[in-house]
């Protein structure tokens, strides 16, 4: 079933593409290149993060402080290991992305941990930055209640992330 | 700013740890053994990246989110009440959240700007439909996280695509509890 998602995708957009006179092929590649771009830019943020948060594993500070609230976390069903993306997340998105990306080396894609990160990178938004850009832009001083509803909406990402990892995953 | 005092609080911590638990060796190595990582895990990434990126601007071009916000326009107007009856606010937030759900960042943040701007109408308190806007934007709709599965793909993943429905569930309990909060507070907080 999983299996036909990629490639279904690729037919529909293809055939709906070539349906509105679309030149799909030249659209597709064209797009490519701009993948390429987005990701030759990535490097050097990467480059800073990763190597922030490989020196953080080494010294033994993210097992401090992974230690420190694991009680908490995994009285909730949240593995403590992704207690660094929680504090970050709603913060940074490349910063996020980072310690993500670690998280997913270290323990593996198809591990627990690396599910559970990947599916709370791809659930949740960068909560502060929209904020400040959307009000900005509308010239909003009093926010009222939209940061608190919004941040619960990250801790219910955070939360249905780690049970539906282990509810579809087994552990 | 922000990145600047996460940059800081990170070294710090991590010549501070290091120090207090010998590690300082380790931890001068890990530096740069990171910043290695980081160009591998991008050069690991180009080719989902292209490959979506691809596919997304076909989307754009084949004008995908005016068929779909065209289908989420009846849904959306009972989420800005105040708004219904207006056909370019709605029509607006419709879009926002068609290229949100394609993944389609790029067109998404100015459309919901716009949006906002709409619904502002000068004063600088935000009312209930711009807080609900912003809510809505502040959770991932996305259907296809597209960074995330190719972050998966360049650490071996066997299956990049396998946590779909994981990020499916995910999203829409966050959207739900947003949209719940956003109404409970919007009695409550003047």
């Amino acid at each position: 079933m999983m299996s036909m998602v990629v490639p279904g995708i690729l037919l529909v957009v293809a055939a709906w593409g070539m349906s509105r006179g679309v030149d799909v092929w030249a659209t597709l590649v064209e797009g490519g290149g701009e993948g390429l771009q987005t990701a030759v830019c990535m490097v050097p943020t990467l480059v800073g993060l990763l190597c922030g948060v490989y020196m953080l594993r080494a010294s033994g500070a993210l097992e401090l402080l992974e230690g420190a609230v694991a009680p908490v976390l995994t009285w909730l069903g949240i593995p403590p290991e992704t207690v660094g993306l929680l504090v970050v997340r709603p913060i940074s998105g490349s910063a996020a992305l980072g310690l993500g990306a670690e998280l997913i080396q270290t323990y593996g894609p198809d591990s627990l941990v690396g599910r559970t990160a990947a599916v709370m990178l791809g659930s949740t938004e960068t909560t502060f930055y929209t904020v400040a850009v959307y009000f900005g832009a509308a010239k909003i001083t009093r926010t009222r209640y939209a940061i608190p509803a919004a941040l619960c909406a990250d801790a219910a990402g955070f939360l249905a992330a780690s049970w539906a990892v282990k509810w579809l995953f087994g552990a | 700013m922000a990145m600047s005092w996460i940059w800081l609080v990170m070294v710090g911590a991590s010549i501070l740890c290091g120090a207090a638990t010998g590690r300082m060796e380790d931890v001068a190595g890990a530096a740069l053994e990171g910043a290695n990582a980081g160009v591998e895990l991008c050069l690991a990434m180009v080719g989902v990246m292209c490959l979506w990126m691809g596919v997304m601007k076909v989307m754009e071009k084949s004008g995908m989110v005016d068929g779909l916000s065209r289908c989420l326009h009846p849904i959306l107007s009972r989420l800005y009440p105040q708004h219904a009856g207006d056909g370019q606010v709605m029509g607006t937030v419709s879009a926002n959240v068609a290229a949100n759900l394609l993944g389609l960042g790029n067109a998404a943040t100015p459309l919901g700007i716009r949006a906002a701007q709409l619904m502002a109408g000068g004063g600088g308190v935000a009312t209930d439909s711009l807080c609900m806007l912003v809510v809505c934007n502040t959770a991932s709709i996305q259907l296809i996280p597209a960074t995330v599965a190719s972050i998966r793909q360049a650490a071996g993943s066997t299956a990049a695509f396998d946590i779909l429905p994981a990020v499916w569930v995910a999203s829409a309990v966050s959207v739900t509890v947003g949209i719940v909060a956003a109404k409970v507070l919007a009695r409550v907080w003047r």
